[in-house]
């Protein structure tokens, strides 16, 4: 069997193509960041998780180090229970502080590990303590409406 | 009275024919799958289906992608500028190429570029008999005509899809960061944040890989069961390219709301 200039041509527009593939992998799509090699479980309980969806970034001082795994409505306590899977790389101690936060005005929901001084770590499958919830900006404005309307009176006096 | 009788009976043979014809097209469609063995073994033959669907179509893809991209960037940079949010333009245009122009627009042009040449080499073949002569001779058309075909635009699609989507991206560069002045480091650094490799990169993969199945099949199809004259050669060809854009849109809409359901 001969090579040929066929072979030649479709060579070259397989490989440009596969290059194309590895371009909108990496250089667009960013293979290499977004997934962690080996993770473990952690869970917390929030009052109101607002707009958080599953395999959104789990942050510690602004560095991605987990997705959520899961969200689910315990029946029992009415709460949400959220499972992230965590990199392995990364531990944190027992009084480390769960919120969910919203990166910018409008943008996506993530949680927030705010780390705390305790010499225990979590272990995989262990429930975070302390949390906050979403901040549900319709609350806010009525709390703050509330706040201006039993206020005026006083400084009419 | 017997004018209503002959529109109901009209109605009736146009849809019975329908139906007969996607049940051929359904046992055309398993004897292909059936013969394609025989086609991986002989590569030589598939190799020249590549080259004809795949590399003679580089050139239209390329181009059109490099202004799909460039129109992506003048229009999403003028209404993300209203919003002062002009750095997101990198995400838009990543994630609409990547996501749903890439696929579909590739396999539209996919379509009526290698679609329909193939449904006049194989109407053409049938209306010149040569078909009939191939089977005279033992030589099974399906295998040795038809299936590497078929198989070379479903290799070729997804290949012509992913350069598409690449040269659009480049194309939204070319116009946000180096015509209008985007902050080039927020250009790409947004786009890598919110573009997923698993749930864009490959669904559009998957997508493009859908679309070359369904296109070639279509093409192929047309092209055997077409009426071997001119006219209708002529017929089958425009049927193809009507056919596989609507197969195109139609499939898209199912994919997606398969593939980006968040939650």
């Amino acid at each position: 069997m001969n090579r040929t200039v066929l072979d030649l041509w479709v060579g070259f527009f397989v490989a440009i193509g596969i290059a194309a593939l590895l371009f909108l992998a990496l250089k667009v799509g960013n293979l290499s960041a977004s997934n962690f090699a080996e993770t473990y479980v952690l869970q917390a309980k929030f009052d109101n998780i607002g707009g958080l969806k599953v395999r959104g970034p789990v942050k510690s001082a602004g560095v991605v180090v987990g997705r959520v795994a899961n969200i689910q409505f315990d029946a029992t306590t009415y709460e949400a229970v959220v499972t992230m899977s965590i990199d392995t790389r990364y531990r944190f101690p027992k009084d480390t502080f769960a919120s969910i936060l919203t990166s910018g005005l409008l943008g996506e929901q993530y949680i927030g590990f705010d780390v705390g001084g305790d010499e225990r770590m979590l272990k995989p499958g262990e429930t975070i303590a302390k949390t906050q919830s979403a901040v549900v900006l319709e609350k806010l404005i009525s709390q703050f409406l509330f706040n201006k309307a039993s206020e005026t009176p006083e400084q009419q006096k | 009275m017997a004018k209503l009788r002959d529109l109901l009976a009209g109605l009736g043979a146009r849809v019975t024919d329908r139906i007969w014809r996607l049940g051929f097209a359904t046992r055309f469609f398993c004897m292909l799958l059936a013969y394609s063995g025989q086609t991986f073994l002989r590569p030589q033959l598939l190799l020249r289906e590549i080259w004809f669907s795949g590399v003679l179509s580089l050139i239209i893809i390329l181009t059109s992608g490099l202004f799909v991209g460039m129109v992506l960037g003048l229009q999403g940079y003028d209404t993300l500028q209203r919003y002062g949010s002009s750095e997101a333009l990198g995400i838009l245009v990543a994630l609409s190429l990547v996501r749903e122009l890439g696929p579909v627009v590739a396999g539209l042009l996919f379509a009526s570029r290698a679609g329909s040449a193939v449904t006049a080499e194989i109407g053409l073949m049938k209306a010149t008999e040569q078909l009939k002569a191939m089977d005279m001779m033992a030589v099974n058309p399906l295998a040795r005509v038809v299936a590497p075909r078929f198989w070379g635009g479903v290799i070729s699609m997804p290949l012509l899809a992913a350069l598409f989507s690449m040269m659009g991206v480049f194309g939204g560069y070319l116009i946000g960061v180096v015509f209008i002045g985007v902050d080039e480091g927020a250009f790409w650094s947004q786009m890598q944040s919110s573009v997923d490799f698993r749930e864009d990169v490959l669904n559009g993969v998957i997508k493009s890989f859908v679309f070359g199945v369904a296109v070639s099949l279509i093409a192929v199809f047309e092209g055997y069961d077409s009426i071997p004259t001119a006219e209708g050669v002529s017929r089958a060809i425009t049927r193809t390219v009507v056919t596989s854009a609507l197969a195109i849109l139609a499939l898209d809409f199912v994919l997606t709301s398969f593939m980006f359901r968040s939650l």
